[in-house]
């Protein structure tokens, strides 16, 4: 059992992602209602997933490549410094988009937008500390030939979660609930993303 | 300060805005012609049920004199709720005011108190020189990328003017918006359909032949501005010119539909060298350009000379001078504010190709100086100009003056400011509130207004 939390924690910040309205079910449906189409609603599901896979693959990339050199416990530093820097950078300036991407976009634009949004957010640099965890568990280091499937199983796992969330949001406001529920309902999902990288940044700096 | 649930104000649709609670505030922009005393954004009390109704109720003074305050906007809209670039945790809080005379801009804090409003910070027009290289700030609007403001020329007061952008927490100077402006030169007014990622703008003049009145040479020689400008949005390039003819000059307010699935708004031109008509065109999409259509003429109106100012003496009538118009929430009417002749005409415009006129009110007036029945002497002069509509579509506000320098060549003894109110039929008509009449203070002019928690041109939705 002691391996099954850096999965949950995957699933976690999957739904988490998937959940926030500036990361992509509000564009599917906002493209959906001006295309009048619940075909385009779904359609848009597949750059918006696949650009925060791209994301979230590079990120784990790098770190599992640094990890073929560089001792666990820098590897955990460096990341604690990156995810502190951020959160310090959104907690000073706050969540800044300069739009690149309009409503008249296709599916590429969606995913280059897609893409942008979850790194500009830090979505890849929060999964580091389940994968780390994952990829240690059988042995004392990293060794290659099993760091890249467990990593592309982390990035899929967390996708996959991502994208369920996203597709049920998607479907259900889409078809029945409508958009009059966001003015309530739309919570400060940015400042919750910032106390969040704040934490694990400190957990990985003291652990 | 970012808040955790999105500002009240903001809807995702017009449809859902067109349901907003009732304003109870408005705020005006006021500005003294002689450029003596500072100018000030005026909060009139809206509310029929209060003590004070149709009285001005607080006020905010400028810190400088000269700014000729204009057409001012929130920090923050609607367009915050748009799923490009979300940004929904920002308040309506500050009212940003720009002076066209004096290129200032101040943002205005309408917390804690609404009706005193305080100013918070005031951007120099060497800071906007220096980052941005405009100056002339005409008007406001919060949109995807921050603030929008627009301005009538360069640093030196020259031609190219354009836009540039306010960071919406910071409210720094962030630069020019425009990445390759194409042929453009003249600026008036702009706005967007942000579902077809397309701007809008028009053209007025350089200040050389405004701020001292009119010209009329540059009038006669139809080199006023006469062009639509449309451009891409996000990559922010000119991607089209309509000129509108040697004929048609002054293309100035640009009204969009509301709803963003549309592709066609409205834009009125205020003279026609032909005959001084006023006319109001349509742009909409023809295959993958834009178009557009004079959907309605509005003639000049016979007058003896001797009621007449110099200018229009010779004509031997009275020019409609239509100088601002704006559209309902819910696309359906188009208020036509003719300053010349002193109408205030509705229109029908559910079909934007072929609007049909369904009100008519008249005000002042070059030569008509028709009264209203709450104001005391009888006589009024000036004519409807900035009008704003309640977002549910019931009440539509407006005031007489246009610009410092152009209005005494057409109302020479100057104008005495007021405000008045219309209310509108279900089905459309439009007839005086006879209880909201603001007798404006000597020594101000009321321009533009804006209602508390948005108007018909405040904001743009991302949502049909």
């Amino acid at each position: 059992m002691t391996s099954l939390w850096p999965w949950l924690a995957l699933v976690g910040l999957g739904a988490f992602h998937g959940v926030n309205p500036a990361m992509g079910w509000l564009f599917a449906v906002a493209l959906g209602l001006h295309r009048q189409s619940a075909r385009i609603v779904w359609l848009s599901l597949v750059p918006i997933a696949l650009g925060h896979a791209a994301s979230i693959a590079m990120v784990v990339a790098l770190v599992t490549a640094f990890g073929t050199v560089l001792d666990l416990r820098n590897l955990q530093l460096a990341t604690a410094c990156l995810i502190l820097g951020l959160a310090g950078y959104y907690g000073l300036y706050g969540h800044r988009h300069r739009v690149r991407v309009g409503m008249r976009t296709g599916m590429a634009g969606l995913t280059l937008w897609s893409f942008l949004m979850a790194t500009s957010h830090g979505a890849g640099l929060m999964l580091v500390p389940a994968v780390l965890s994952l990829c240690l568990t059988n042995q004392a280091g990293f060794a290659m030939s099993s760091s890249l499937p467990i990593s592309l199983a982390a990035v899929a796992v967390h996708t996959g979660a991502m994208l369920a969330v996203i597709a049920a949001i998607a479907l259900v406001v889409f078809g029945w609930l409508g958009l009059a529920a966001l003015r309530p309902a739309w919570i400060n999902f940015d400042r919750l993303w910032t106390l969040a990288l704040g934490a694990t940044g400190t957990i990985l700096l003291v652990s | 300060m970012a808040t955790w649930r999105p500002d009240p104000s903001f809807y995702p649709s017009p449809r859902m805005a067109a349901k907003a609670p009732k304003e109870t505030l408005a705020y005006v922009a006021a500005f003294d012609p002689d450029r003596q005393r500072p100018d000030a954004i005026a909060v009139v009390d809206v509310d029929p049920a209060s003590q004070t109704y149709s009285q001005i109720v607080g006020q905010v003074e400028m810190p400088n004199v000269g700014d000729e305050l204009h057409h001012f906007g929130w920090n923050a809209c609607s367009s915050c709720l748009c799923p490009n670039a979300p940004h929904p945790h920002v308040e309506r809080r500050y009212l940003v005011v720009p002076g066209l005379r004096s290129s200032r801009l101040h943002i205005i804090d309408t917390k804690p108190d609404p009706r005193k409003p305080q100013i918070a910070r005031v951007i120099e027009p060497s800071e906007i020189a220096e980052k941005a290289n405009y100056s002339r700030l005409h008007t406001i609007h919060c949109g995807p990328e921050g603030i929008y403001v627009n301005a009538l020329a360069d640093r030196d007061g020259n031609a190219p003017g354009g836009i540039f952008l306010i960071d919406h927490d910071s409210f720094d100077v962030l630069g020019q918006w425009e990445m390759d402006r194409g042929p453009q030169k003249l600026a008036y007014d702009f706005w967007w359909h942000l579902g077809h990622d397309t701007m809008i703008t028009s053209e007025w003049g350089t200040p050389d032949t405004f701020e001292n009145g009119l010209v009329p040479e540059v009038l006669l020689g139809s080199n006023y501005g006469r062009r639509l400008h449309f451009w891409d949005l996000t990559k922010r390039k000119h991607v089209q010119e309509i000129d509108f003819g040697e004929e048609h000059q002054l293309v100035f307010e640009l009204r969009p539909a509301h709803d963003p699935t549309k592709a066609y708004g409205f834009v009125g031109c205020v003279i026609s060298l032909k005959d001084l008509s006023a006319s109001i065109w349509t742009w909409y999409r023809e295959g993958n350009k834009w178009a557009v259509k004079k959907v309605i003429e509005i003639p000049a109106e016979p007058a003896d000379p001797d009621l007449l100012p110099p200018v229009l003496q010779g004509f031997k009538a009275v020019a409609p001078l239509v100088t601002d118009i704006d559209l309902s929430m819910d696309d359906r009417f188009l208020y036509v504010s003719c300053w010349g002749t002193g109408d205030m005409i509705q229109y029908d415009v559910s079909d934007p190709l072929a609007p049909k006129e369904t009100g008519r009110v008249r005000i002042g007036g070059i030569v008509a100086r028709t009264t209203h029945p709450k104001a005391s002497n009888g006589a009024l002069n000036g004519g409807p100009q900035m009008v704003e509509i309640s977002r549910d579509g019931k009440r539509v506000y407006f005031t007489n003056s246009l610009y410092g320098a152009i209005d005494p060549q057409f109302y020479p003894e100057g104008i005495d400011g007021w405000m008045v109110k219309l209310d509108v039929g279900d089905n459309g008509g439009i007839a005086f509130d006879e209880n909201f009449f603001v007798d404006w203070p000597k020594g101000h002019r009321p321009h533009q207004v804006r209602l508390e928690g948005g108007d018909c041109s405040s904001d743009s939705y991302c949502y049909p």
